[in-house]
């Protein structure tokens, strides 16, 4: 790695003098201060292209993102780049940083956020744009793009909600779909050539570059045209050598890529207190409603014996007790069962526990979770049916039986699990009140079977349910949304339906959250250009966190987007409730899942008449159309090999 | 009723051979480090530096470790004290150099001994604080301490779990005085630093609580933000010095063990 300093910068002067004594006088102090253990703080002079990635919404949701996790430790790697870290805010230490002058900084080292020549946000969710717009303004950067200079740092997001970035396309200089680990090495390198070469044609042709290398979009470079009825006429390019569709990237062979290696380890308390370790990305189970199954395709699995290694690794550097093993369905790895089985002898007796998020409904997995619980605690598992209805789950693609759910919960309650959690969405397309009420019935059923199985009455269920968001990139991508007062009519049915049962309905929890923010989510998922209007002027108006119940406020949302869709033809119900035409552009199409948009269409059409569609792993490719696009292929086991062998380790390893 | 009772598998809980004693620093950002938040730290820094720590019985086994009256969130402190558990024995300046390897700056560890007789919360019932400033000129401090040290009792108010409470400020103070300082003529604003010796009492009496003592007797600026750090802890003996409470464990022979701090 050659690491020529071409560029000697004054480095900016740490605001951590300035901010301890406010942290005095906020909550939580120590979300600020840094110092995580395998946290890096390098020598700016010393670096070429320095990157401040910022996950937006508060530390304990940020500090464990995998994501942000995995590029920070990928371009620290580099010898001339630096990498710092910044969240959002709270609304006690904001206002202090007003009132005393003091920009949006970086947990790290404390710089000021402005001073970096790469500002990259990832956003797992759209809750987090007006996060976005804060942290800009508290450092000092115009929130719209057009307004920065070269002085300001490139704006670049990420995530899963960058698969549609034109809400947001005011206020980035650029987005980037699919996996980061690549691209921001690319990025990288073209921002260091374009400062060695003096920076020619200041910001402007550093967003050239960027869309040039096809990779990276940069909404500047596109004209948006409306129809006089509101809709979208044509998204077309307005610079030569600019494609036309930008395609999202794919990191192939995972065990080439084993990052986190030096998980960051916070001081303070966040929502993950683990080490997480993918075991593969992506899915093609081809549940209809998640946009995270359609946009991450091929399946890509890590093998057993880097799993194995990493788990090791992972556990050394940062003394975690708890490994998860992620994926979007974990129990689909093709060597899962030895996985855990290893995985549990080797950390027998050693107070390390395994957990194994997002299961199917499948008896395998309750072996799976027994492998997972030698030490004998056996609280609750949790499985998603997501559809309560037979009907609803071949609508949305979620292939699982009645019979399934009963034989699996039933062998967790006879195996001594005591509380099931089931998973269900509420506003899903074609359903009706009694698809809903059926999940009571089905709960019924699962105590009926868990006290049959356990020969207890001291079982339970907890039903969880969420409002279903239609997002860009799926089979949904054209069906309504469920207005929020016919998506709380139904829940309270529901829940008086589970109350009113005098046999099982003390063994039936109830969770669920109204729909109002959902329909804030569903503007923002499927906006185009023109909501971003609404995010500013919520911003303006206040709006924070709109991700915690807390600081959300629909009427904000709704008042502000009145306000800025007045001279429209559209409004909130237009961008929410109404379903969409076929031949309809939508506005992420110039930007390329690899989904083909035909195949999208047959899906959603085989959604409404309940035809269901086989996932490729085991059976022949149903021509989604994403191998084809990108140049991919599935990546899977089984391999037969084993988790590597651990050395003896006396005393202390570094 | 058959109740399905799952029991812990038999397995035997490996017993303690040996207690150790830890006298650690939290320094520099590491001040605003919540208590819970340090225990998870060092928990963590247990189990990378391969400290063969013991383990409590049943479905959550909890590491063997005591901690004894922590600091609060945004108070350093030089003087920190908790007791291991192991099941293996070690010998203590290993143990201090791996957890000190393993705990980020700023928690340092100082001195690791092994456990004699008696307990260590029984050692120490007062800690010798220092408070610094800033923005007060040093004659408003001295004229604030002389009126504390003045007055017979100087009542409080803090929010406690079960509800506001009135405590003495200065029924705790043994010793206060105002040690540096540059008064505004010199400086803009100029500061202060005060230290002070304080009882440990039930409820306790922060160096918060004095802070609000000294400003109600006196007029320091009501927006204060002292930087607070506890220099020692101990018992407190007649000649009103902090005894050392790691001294009865030293062995006096044993030519391991590091300097004694402070």
């Amino acid at each position: 790695m050659t690491s020529v300093i071409t560029e000697r910068a004054e480095a900016p002067q740490s605001l951590f003098p300035r901010l301890e004594p406010l942290l005095m006088r906020v909550s939580k102090p120590v979300q600020y201060v840094g110092g995580e253990l395998n946290s890096v703080v390098k020598d700016w002079s010393g670096c070429n292209v320095r990157w401040c990635l910022m996950y937006p919404d508060a530390y304990e949701v940020g500090l464990p993102n995998q994501g942000v996790q995995i590029l920070y430790e990928v371009l620290n790697e580099l010898d001339d780049v630096l990498v710092e870290r910044t969240y959002a805010v709270w609304p006690d230490l904001e206002a202090l940083m007003r009132e005393h002058g003091i920009p949006q900084f970086t947990v790290d080292a404390h710089r000021p956020v402005g001073a970096f020549d790469v500002f990259g946000l990832s956003f797992s969710t759209e809750l987090g744009y007006t996060n976005m717009l804060n942290a800009l303004d508290l450092a000092g950067i115009p929130v719209e793009s057009h307004d920065r200079d070269d002085s300001h740092p490139i704006v670049i997001a990420g995530g899963h909600a960058a698969f549609n970035p034109e809400p947001i396309a005011d206020f980035v200089d650029a987005a980037v779909q699919g996996d980061g680990e690549q691209v921001v090495l690319r990025i990288t390198q073209l921002i260091r050539e374009w400062k060695r070469e003096g920076r020619p044609g200041g910001r402007e042709e550093l967003l050239y570059r960027l869309a040039k290398s096809g990779g990276v979009y940069v909404p500047r470079f596109y004209d948006v045209s409306y129809r006089p009825d509101g809709h979208i006429g044509s998204v077309v390019p307005n610079r030569d050598g600019v494609p036309a569709r930008v395609s999202k990237h794919t990191l192939m062979d995972l065990d080439a890529w084993p990052y986190p290696k030096k998980p960051l380890v916070p001081l303070a308390e966040t929502v993950h207190e683990r080490f997480s370790v993918e075991i593969f990305r992506g899915c093609t189970r081809g549940c209809r409603f998640c946009q995270a199954g359609m946009i991450t395709r091929p399946v890509r699995e890590r093998s057993i014996d880097t799993i194995g290694a990493m788990v090791d690794a992972g556990l050394k550097a940062s003394g975690f007790s708890e490994v998860g093993l992620l994926s979007l369905s974990s129990a689909d790895h093709s060597e899962i069962g030895q996985v855990a089985k290893q995985l549990g002898d080797r950390y027998e007796n050693t107070n390390t526990s395994l957990s194994l998020p997002s299961t199917r409904v499948d008896a395998f997995n309750v072996d799976l979770a027994n492998e997972f619980s030698r030490n004998g605690r056996r609280s609750g598992l949790t499985f998603a049916p997501e559809g309560g209805s037979e009907r609803m789950r071949k609508v949305i693609n979620k292939m699982v039986t009645e019979e399934d759910l009963i034989r699996t919960v039933t062998t967790a309650y006879a195996q001594g699990w005591r509380r099931v959690k089931l998973y269900f969405m509420c506003g899903l397309p074609t359903e009706t009140d009694d698809d809903v009420l059926q999940i009571a019935e089905l709960a019924r059923k699962v105590i009926e079977a868990g006290r049959k199985a356990s020969g207890t009455k001291d079982i339970g269920c907890t039903v969880s349910i969420g409002g279903f968001v239609p997002k860009a990139h799926t089979p949904f991508q054209w069906a309504a949304q469920l207005d929020h007062e016919t998506t709380d009519a139904r829940l309270a049915k529901l829940r008086d339906a589970i109350r009113a049962d005098k046999q099982y309905g003390r063994a039936i929890g109830f969770r669920y959250h109204d729909g109002k923010p959902g329909i804030v989510e569903g503007l923002l998922s499927r906006g185009d250009r023109r909501v971003g209007r609404i995010i500013k002027q919520v911003w303006l108006d206040g709006g924070r966190f709109d991700g915690w119940s807390e600081h959300f406020s629909f009427d904000r949302w709704m008042n502000a987007a009145e306000v800025a869709l007045a001279h429209e033809q559209v409004d909130v119900d237009w961008y929410t409730t109404r379903e969409r035409d076929r031949d309809e552009v939508l506005p992420w199409d110039h930007l390329d899942s690899g989904l083909d948009k035909d195949w999208l269409w047959q899906d959603w059409q085989d959604s409404l008449s309940e035809v269901e569609v086989d996932d490729c792993r085991w059976t022949p490719c149903f021509d989604c159309g994403v191998c084809d696009t990108m140049g991919t292929d599935i990546q899977i086991g089984p391999t037969g090999r084993k988790l590597l062998p651990l050395t003896v380790v006396n005393g202390k390893n570094s | 009723m058959a109740r399905v009772q799952r029991q812990p598998d038999a397995r035997e809980v490996a017993p303690t051979v040996q207690r150790l004693r830890v006298h650690f620093a939290k320094r520099g950002r590491l001040r605003f480090t919540s208590h819970r938040d340090f225990q998870r730290v060092f928990e963590r820094a247990v189990r990378r530096a391969e400290v063969p720590i013991a383990y409590s019985a049943g479905f959550s086994p909890h590491p063997k470790i005591s901690y004894v009256g922590a600091a609060a969130t945004g108070a350093a402190s030089e003087a920190e004290y908790l007791e291991l558990g192991l099941t293996q024995r070690r010998k203590p300046d290993d143990v201090r150099a791996a957890l000190d390897d393993a705990l980020p700056p700023g928690f340092d560890v100082i001195e690791v001994v092994e456990g004699r007789e008696g307990s260590l919360p029984d050692r120490i019932d007062a800690s010798h604080w220092q408070l610094r400033l800033p923005d007060v000129p040093a004659a408003t401090a001295r004229a604030a301490v002389a009126a504390f040290l003045a007055a017979e009792s100087i009542p409080v108010e803090r929010v406690l779990k079960d509800g506001r409470r009135t405590l003495d400020a200065r029924q705790a103070v043994v010793r206060l005085e105002v040690v540096e300082g540059v008064d505004e003529t010199d400086q803009p604003g100029g500061y202060a630093i005060l230290e002070m010796v304080v009882r440990h009492l039930t409820p306790a009496v922060r160096p918060d609580d004095v802070v609000a003592g000294l400003r109600r007797v006196s007029d320091l600026p009501p927006q204060l933000s002292p930087l607070v750090t506890r220099l020692a802890q101990g018992h407190l003996d007649e000649t009103g010095r902090l005894a050392d409470p790691l001294a009865p464990d030293r062995e006096p022979a044993a030519g391991s063990l590091s300097e004694s701090a402070v």
